[in-house]
């Protein structure tokens, strides 16, 4: 039922909804705005050439080390989002269907934990954990399985991708578990009943109906993976650089924030086109629910 | 009858969709009235305008003289009873019920005082200090009772408040809420789409239709003499049989498909009706079923055959086709020791009673 | 099932190894961040109090997150309320834009914070550290809210207006008490995530180093390593704590309100 009056209900919607909109507006439309327009403009020396030109998307298609960089950021999200998911489906799963009710609240807390606790200090741990004479290296070493340190396992992409897995992990598993929590299980019996086996029901039925999980759990990882800073700057090397490395070079150090602006643009398009399409390519599995 | 409350020519849109309209009703004081009709029909909407909860778009109202133009829901004589209740559930039943003295004038051992007299009004005492969240259904109903009540309003609103309730608790309700209201002898406002409850309860019943009141009556002559043929079908169950509406020699007749035709007396004919085809409306208890030796009830008599049969425990009801090949109708009788249950195929005669005949001309 | 469960108590555990390590290097008397292990010392804790430093950055960082807590909780509570009680036009598009933070890489907000707060000549400092961690925190704090307000049955606040409260009255006594602990939680979560914030306050921050930025400096010099280390161990511990609490007051407000339970935070 509505308040007293349609208009007035919006008007009071409307109005209470204002503060977060207008700081919204004001701090993330506007900035946004402006790194667009910055984008088409140039760095000369000192002062900023206000003329809009295409000049700096034309240096980022053609020069190299940008393509390489971008390429390597969406090929470390794609990889990553796809160990992720695969790897959290099933401890998302196992929470869903075999944890008693009354205990879920408690896994979903302990899942969750590890999420919050700094940033920083888990990354710098996996590079302790995988350095030369890292965790890793030296528990192997003990237990007599290698002979010499492992090192393909820090300053590349094996590192970065591994620790973004970890630090991502509780984006992935949340939104699946949500999906699968919402499955009537009376559906379940309804294909066991119409003569499916376990595995065919949870192929036929439980799977595409965990569908949208797995869609907001692949673009919850995938978006803000492209963008990381920290895991490539502390365990990916010269070879594990990101995108978001460089536009921190750019705006930082170079002081070319249009050459920044124009990178960070780029990446957004390039995330938004690939999430995009990712939603496109499931959009079956997403309709259903209406 | 003193009107309590008055509504006039009250409409009420919600952008395009027209959910009051034009509603023209006088409410008196004392009295169980109940608003009847299908979900959608708007008989919550003019229950939540009464309380303030909506503005009318247009038309006036008036509670005990008083237009409430204006006045919004924490100002008006009307106190209200929830669909879903609305107990505060971080506040003790004690509290709940005396959530609106706060703003009252009186000492806390009064207001105290009047807390365990509202419970103990609805048999609640001794409830106070319990949490509301663990009361159950029906408990948490004379909850909304009490707290409503404890303001002594003019008018209490019930928002279809039993249909949380399951069948024996509701009935039981029923006749409890029927003995609060003859004891605190207030006007009380019920909402529902269930017609039996407000045929047990009410002293009027509005049934309302696509934001229309069709028919507001006392409960006997809403189910006698419905106006029309949407009112008969929502309450009870009426057999609707095609026919035609003749004069002759200055008198009504009716010529009914499969029970022939009889003389209608002058005052059982709708005013306005004039000959031509109609719809003639019986009721299945109007019906009687006669086999074998049994004797026939006066009246009028058809020959047929059991088609059907539902054995309801008190009532048996049978289909009963008729030789004719018209559809067949609808009769129920009460089981008697003495009265066999039919099998499908009995030949039977139906007997009916010409003076329960219903008629909708057109 | 039982393979299931095995599979889920290793993920776990790669889950917690990192955290794990932490205090176990914090208490490690070596310099050298590896294994074999030394011996046992809190020397490393002792240390930190003698870095005037790191007294700073703790304190700005404070002071960021309590400021960072209160209005993203505030804005938040206005967008949950708003899409939970109201509708109005544009909603879709409305609520949209402000959780987009939640899915934008932190670096975009980041530099396109620092651009225009360039552009402004504002100089930075813990109140643009404040403006970038206030965007990205509501988004998290609509979330929690969300959950919270949108378990109310509309009715409560009409029965309590019917029974003579004002518009005022009914949220003071009756939807403040019921969505209180959804926002401890958002204050405590929104709390966390500004103190644990890097790239915005890497950017943003001027001068004045929160405890990330501060921590991220020590960790180019090798001999400061176990003190961060232990740094980084007492802040695990009072995330933990804090999301704890955080946790009880959402299973408190749950049992109050009646429901069921249905899961944790977003």
């Amino acid at each position: 039922m509505a308040g007293a009056t349609q208009r007035s209900e919006a008007a009071t919607g409307l109005a209470l909804v204002a503060p977060p909109l207008v700081y919204a507006v004001a701090l993330l439309a506007v900035p946004m705005a402006v790194i667009v327009l910055f984008s088409f403009w140039t760095q000369d020396y000192l002062d900023l050439d206000t003329t809009l030109t295409l000049d700096n998307y034309r240096e980022a298609w053609t020069d190299p080390i940008y393509r390489e960089l971008m390429a390597r950021s969406v090929y470390i999200s794609g990889v990553v989002t796809l160990i992720t998911v695969v790897l959290a489906f099933p401890v998302a799963y196992y929470i869903s269907f075999h944890v008693a009710p009354e205990r879920k609240a408690l896994w979903i807390f302990l899942v969750t934990i590890p999420f919050w606790t700094s940033y920083l200090v888990r990354i710098f741990l996996w590079k302790v954990i995988l350095g030369f004479n890292g965790v890793l290296n030296t528990s192997l070493i003990g237990i007599g399985l290698i002979d010499a340190p492992l090192t393909v396992i820090l300053y590349n992409l094996n590192a970065v991708v591994i620790a973004l897995a970890h630090a991502f992990a509780p984006f992935a598993i949340l939104p699946i578990f949500v999906a699968l929590e919402r499955i009537d299980r009376s559906l379940l019996e309804a294909a066991r009943d119409l003569g499916e086996t376990a595995r065919s029901a949870f192929v036929r039925v439980t799977l595409p109906l965990a569908m949208p999980g797995v869609v907001a759990a692949s673009l919850i990882v995938f978006i803000p993976t492209i963008g990381d800073y920290i895991t490539p700057r502390l365990v990916g090397g010269p070879g594990g650089l990101m995108i978001a490395n460089m536009i921190q070079t750019q705006f930082l150090r170079l002081n070319n924030a249009p050459m920044g602006a124009t990178l960070a643009v780029l990446a957004m398009l390039i995330v938004s086109g690939i999430a995009l399409l990712f939603v496109l390519a499931n959009r079956r599995f997403l309709k259903r629910r209406g | 009858m003193t009107p309590l409350i008055s509504l006039a020519g009250v409409e009420k849109y919600y952008g395009d969709y027209h959910a009051l309209r034009d509603l023209t009703l006088e409410i008196g004081a004392g009295e169980f009235f109940s608003l009847l009709g299908p979900s959608g029909c708007g008989k919550t909407t003019l229950l939540r305008t009464i309380a303030g909860f909506e503005t009318p778009s247009s038309g006036s109202l008036r509670i005990d003289g008083r237009d409430m133009t204006g006045v919004p829901a924490n100002r008006r004589p009307t106190n209200m009873v929830f669909q879903s209740y609305a107990i505060f559930p971080h506040l003790s039943v004690a509290e709940n019920v005396g959530f609106g003295l706060r703003r009252a004038a009186g000492s806390r051992a009064e207001k105290m005082k009047k807390v365990e007299e509202a419970l103990e009004m609805v048999g609640l005492s001794g409830f106070g200090k319990r949490a509301a969240h663990a009361l159950s259904g029906g408990q948490r109903q004379r909850v909304a009772l009490a707290r409503a009540l404890i303001l002594k309003p003019k008018v209490l609103l019930l928002d279809e408040p039993m249909s949380a309730l399951d069948k024996k608790l509701r009935e039981q309700m029923q006749g409890e809420l029927r003995r609060l209201q003859r004891q605190v002898g207030i006007t009380f406002i019920l909402v529902t789409h269930d017609q039996e409850e407000a045929l047990i309860m009410s002293d009027r019943i509005a049934v309302m239709f696509d934001g229309r009141i069709a028919q507001l009556d006392t409960p006997q002559r809403l189910y006698r003499a419905p106006v029309n043929r949407q009112v008969a079908e929502f309450i009870g169950m009426m057999n609707f049989l095609p026919g035609e509406l003749r004069r002759e020699d200055g008198r009504f007749v009716a010529s009914i498909r499969g029970l022939g035709t009889i003389p209608l007396p002058e005052e059982q004919v709708p005013t306005g009706a004039g000959p031509g085809p109609a719809q003639f409306g019986l009721r299945p208890e109007s019906l009687s079923v006669v086999f074998g030796s049994e004797a026939l009830p006066t009246g009028c008599f058809s020959d047929g055959t059991v088609a059907e049969r539902a054995y309801y425990g008190d009532m048996t009801y049978y289909d009963i086709a008729l030789s004719d090949g018209a559809a067949p109708i609808t009769c129920s009788m009460r089981n008697l020791v003495s009265r066999p249950v039919l099998e499908r195929g009995t030949k039977v005669r139906l007997a009916w009673e010409p003076g329960a005949l219903c008629i909708f001309p057109g | 099932m039982r393979g299931l469960r095995i599979y889920t108590l290793l993920y776990l555990a790669f889950l917690y190894l990192p955290i794990v390590l932490l205090p176990i290097f914090a208490f490690n008397d070596s310099t050298v961040i590896a294994f074999p292990l030394a011996g046992f010392t809190t020397q490393w804790f002792t240390e930190l109090a003698d870095i005037p430093a790191l007294h700073a950055a703790v304190l700005t960082s404070l002071k960021i997150a309590l400021v960072t807590a209160a209005v993203s909780t505030l804005l938040g509570i206005c967008a949950a309320r708003a899409a939970a009680r109201y509708r109005f036009p544009a909603k879709g598009g409305i609520m949209g834009l402000v959780m987009l933070p939640l899915v934008l890489p932190e670096i975009i907000v980041a530099v396109s914070l620092l651009v225009v707060f360039l552009q402004l000549g504002l100089q930075l400092s813990a109140l643009t550290v404040i403006l970038g961690h206030v965007l990205i925190c509501t988004p998290f704090c609509i979330a929690i809210l969300n959950g919270a307000f949108q378990s109310l049955d509309n009715a409560l606040e009409e029965a309590a207006v019917d029974l003579g409260e004002t518009g005022w009255g009914a949220f003071r006594l009756v939807i403040l008490p019921l969505v209180m602990p959804g926002i401890v939680a958002s204050m405590l979560i929104a709390f966390t995530i500004s103190m644990d914030e890097f790239i915005i306050a890497f950017f943003l921050s001027g001068t004045e180093a929160t405890l990330p930025v501060y921590l991220w400096g020590q960790l180019r010099f090798p001999q400061r390593l176990p003190a961060v280390m232990a740094l980084g161990t007492i802040l695990v511990a009072a995330s933990v704590i804090l999301l704890t609490i955080a946790e009880l007051a959402r299973r408190r407000g749950v049992r109050k309100r009646g429901d069921t339970d249905t899961g944790g935070f977003l």
